[in-house]
């Protein structure tokens, strides 16, 4: 009996879409026919098209359903498992065409994707390690084992692979430095304190493929030599922290992990720590007095971790994405890795796409993709019609790219260049509706709170910054404004202790460089055409458009909006409070903002 | 100085869940963290006294356990609610409304984000990104997650957890 494969993403998107209630109603559907036995309900990773969740996909025809609801179980089964008639209501609806397909490698989020880092995510079950050594799992630690230390950092460097944290410096260097640095007692970090807002890559690789995430960091303990690892990850990933635990404890049921590896006498133990809710831990220094049980405040570089790091001993610390890079380039070579990408970043890059974009979820390309690609090819371009305006990348440390950049091929350099950066590689877009000088500000009360207090520039300079933003986007900015927060902003970028100070003032001066129009329109105009900053925006109704349904009466908290039944109503802006409680509830977009 | 510190006290105060977290960890090195997090899941949250038995143990000064306490978001030196709800602020959220989401949360629940109903049923906190970014504006109560938010959909989520609403 030929037994069928029926894979559902439990991912955190998916989940909280709710994939585990459309499961337990399959798997009782199926009781209920009592075929239960000849169907695997296996529960996989992330697939990133969050988008469309609760997705499923059926074995071997490799059927993709989306948005399944536990009351299209009992449909799925009768229809299509057991009568092979595909049920098109769950199939996927491609936006623009309004086409219907069955294999998830047309749809434009996937087809343009080069899955390498993610290829296990969404295909195997992430508790189960026989799964994961089905897919070549574990086999470049096996080739590691038997090749010489200094070979396997040649191979990484050979590869061209930089962090994929953020700064992007090449990992075969760090490990270099970490191996050549003597030492009886070596530690290998891995950095999953993922903080940056709209980023959620780290969290999915963990969630979805754990063991390529320990095969790295194994090999990178072997070749370092290095006996000792932390999983420095955030608490507020609970299913990724479960996930890790199970699989490092079956990583040592089966050799890969503890004493004696494989019989090489080569012993290395992975314990985790979770973080405690603080961004500046994703800088180096802090994560690791972090994990000594200290307040997570960075310390000056040098020395660098590589020569003095955790407890004082020569550490080598990389990111997630970047160790679950590490096993397919033993497995497959640096020359086979080498021969994606651009010129100095090699091989591909997972984006996390979100904001006003209709294909929300995660996707892998090769770098050097440009963005317009990124975000109409695979993210489908942008909600409700609206105009793109804007992308940030890089999170609080990025900036914003405007549509001119948009045929900006994405690598490290061209993006530092462009005044954002990698950073861990958060796209969020914004149409017209966003105002760029709000968002800035928002972006700095991210980093003001987070900032650690350490040093002058960072503490005190994002409070100024932060209180210019908040008077600009009041209708208080004053014509100086603007040039002090440039010179604010460069003096912080050059004289801050951590990365987190350094590159905090990102936001306003990528705002400034390309959206410098929106400043002086709220600090002169006194005036925010995207409707976004309240103070500087008043709230009318469209005569043309209102029905005088009365819905928005019956909501305007402070009774200011008058008008007759079936007339066109008003909105007295000396009472209005700018609620937009009249906007949400009107059918008929009558309700405008000047 | 406990009154200066506006720590949460209670009197007499049982000391069992602290000295039995601390008996597992306390050879352990850099245990501080662990140590916090175990004994805010046995209170809720991490009562002045136990902070001082935290120190007394450990060795340390009181000033580097009560340092470790505030500089990081995940501990809390009051009770909280019985149920917590953390509003996304992350930018996915920012752009697609979140605040919004908070304000009505506000609204519905008469209460400052940080802050605790007098009936301690609800606290109400921000967070700066759950990771759930696609599915924004997003929420989370206790462990379960909310995408996809409407400020017409919260009252009908927060009755659930008992909030009575008129």
């Amino acid at each position: 009996m030929s037994h069928r494969r029926i894979l559902f993403c439990a991912g955190t998107g998916c989940i909280s879409s709710g994939a585990l209630k459309t499961r337990d109603a399959l798997v009782s559907e199926l009781e209920k026919r009592g075929i239960r036995d000849q169907y695997e309900v296996v529960l996989s990773g992330c697939h990133g098209f969050c988008e469309q969740g609760p997705l499923l996909i059926v074995h071997p025809e490799d059927t993709f359903y989306c948005g399944v609801q536990p009351e299209d179980m009992a449909e799925l089964i009768d229809e299509y498992l057991l009568n092979g008639r595909v049920v098109e209501r769950l199939l996927y609806k491609d936006p623009v065409t309004g086409e219907r397909t069955s294999d998830h490698m047309k749809i434009g989020f996937y087809a343009k994707q080069k899955r390498l880092v993610l290829h296990n995510c969404g295909v195997i079950d992430p508790e189960n390690i026989n799964e994961y050594i089905g897919t070549k799992g574990y086999e470049a630690l096996k080739a590691a084992l038997k090749m010489e230390r200094t070979a396997i950092i040649d191979e990484v460097k050979r590869s061209g692979l930089r962090g994929r944290g953020g700064a992007g410096f090449p990992t075969g260097m760090k490990w270099e430095f970490t191996f050549k640095t003597p030492g009886d007692k070596k530690y290998i970090v891995c950095n999953a304190d993922e903080g940056d807002p709209g980023a959620f890559m780290d969290r999915s690789v963990l969630e979805g493929d754990p063991h390529a995430v320990l095969e790295g960091m194994i090999i990178a303990g072997y070749a370092i030599g290095a006996d000792e690892g932390y999983v420095y990850v955030r608490a507020e990933y609970p299913l990724a922290v479960k996930r890790l635990r199970i699989a490092i404890t079956q990583a040592e049921e089966f050799g890969f992990l503890g004493s004696n590896i494989m019989g090489t006498g080569f012993n290395f133990k992975i314990n985790i720590k979770e973080g405690a809710g603080a961004f500046v831990c994703g800088e180096e220094t802090a994560l690791l007095a972090s994990i000594e049980g200290e307040r997570g405040m960075p310390r000056p570089r040098p020395p660098f971790p590589a020569i003095s790091g955790l407890w004082g001993k020569p550490t080598c610390l990389n990111n997630v994405e970047t160790f679950a890079n590490i096993p397919l380039i033993i497995r497959e070579g640096a020359d086979s890795f080498a021969s994606v990408g651009t010129e100095r970043s090699k091989g591909t890059k997972i984006f996390a796409l979100t904001g006003k974009i209709n294909n929300t979820g995660l996707a892998e390309v090769p770098m050097g993709m440009t963005m317009r690609e990124i975000i109409f090819d695979i993210g489908g371009g942008i909600r409700d019609g609206k105009q793109f305006k804007a992308v940030q990348i890089g999170g609080p440390s990025g900036g914003c790219l405007p549509a001119e950049l948009l045929d900006l091929p994405i690598d490290y350099d061209s993006l530092t260049q462009a005044g954002a950066m990698m950073g861990s590689g958060g796209l969020v877009v914004m149409d017209e509706n966003t105002c760029m000088v709000d968002l800035a500000r928002y972006f700095l009360t991210f980093t003001q709170n987070e900032s650690c207090g350490k040093c002058t520039p960072c503490r005190e300079g994002t409070k100024r910054m932060l209180e210019a933003l908040e008077r600009i986007t009041e209708g208080k900015g004053e014509s100086g404004d603007i040039p002090m927060l440039e010179e604010l902003a460069n003096s912080i970028k050059d004289s801050s202790l951590c990365g987190l100070g350094q590159t905090a003032p990102n936001p306003i001066l990528s705002t400034l460089r390309y959206f410098r129009h929106e400043y002086e329109e709220h600090i002169l105009e006194g005036k925010c055409s995207a409707g976004v900053c309240r103070n500087l925006v008043t709230y009318h109704i469209d005569a043309e458009k209102c029905t005088g349904c009365r819905a928005c009466t019956r909501v305007c908290p402070v009774e200011a909006i008058t008008g007759d039944k079936k007339q066109p109503h008003e909105i007295n802006i000396q009472v209005c409070i700018k609620c937009g409680a009249c906007m949400e509830k009107c059918k008929f977009d009558a309700v405008i903002l000047k | 100085m406990k009154e200066a510190l506006k720590c949460y006290t209670e009197d007499p105060f049982d000391y069992g869940p602290v000295d039995s977290v601390l008996a597992k960890y306390k050879d352990q090195k850099g245990a501080t963290i662990p140590i916090l997090q175990a004994v805010q899941d046995e209170y809720g949250y991490l009562p002045y006294q136990a902070l001082e038995r935290i120190a007394k143990v450990l060795k340390v000064p009181f000033s580097r356990i009560f340092g470790v306490a505030t500089f990081f978001a995940q501990f809390h030196l009051q009770p909280r609610g019985e149920n917590i709800i953390r509003v996304c602020l992350g930018t996915a959220c920012h752009v697609r409304g979140g605040a919004k989401i908070v304000e009505k949360l506000q609204e519905i629940l008469q209460l400052d984000v940080g802050g605790t109903t007098a009936d301690r049923k609800f606290t109400l906190e921000s967070v700066a990104c759950i990771g759930a970014c696609g599915l924004a504006p997003v929420m989370m109560i206790n462990n379960d997650t909310f995408g996809r938010l409407t400020t017409q959909k919260l009252a009908g989520i927060i009755e659930n957890y008992g909030k009575e609403t008129e």
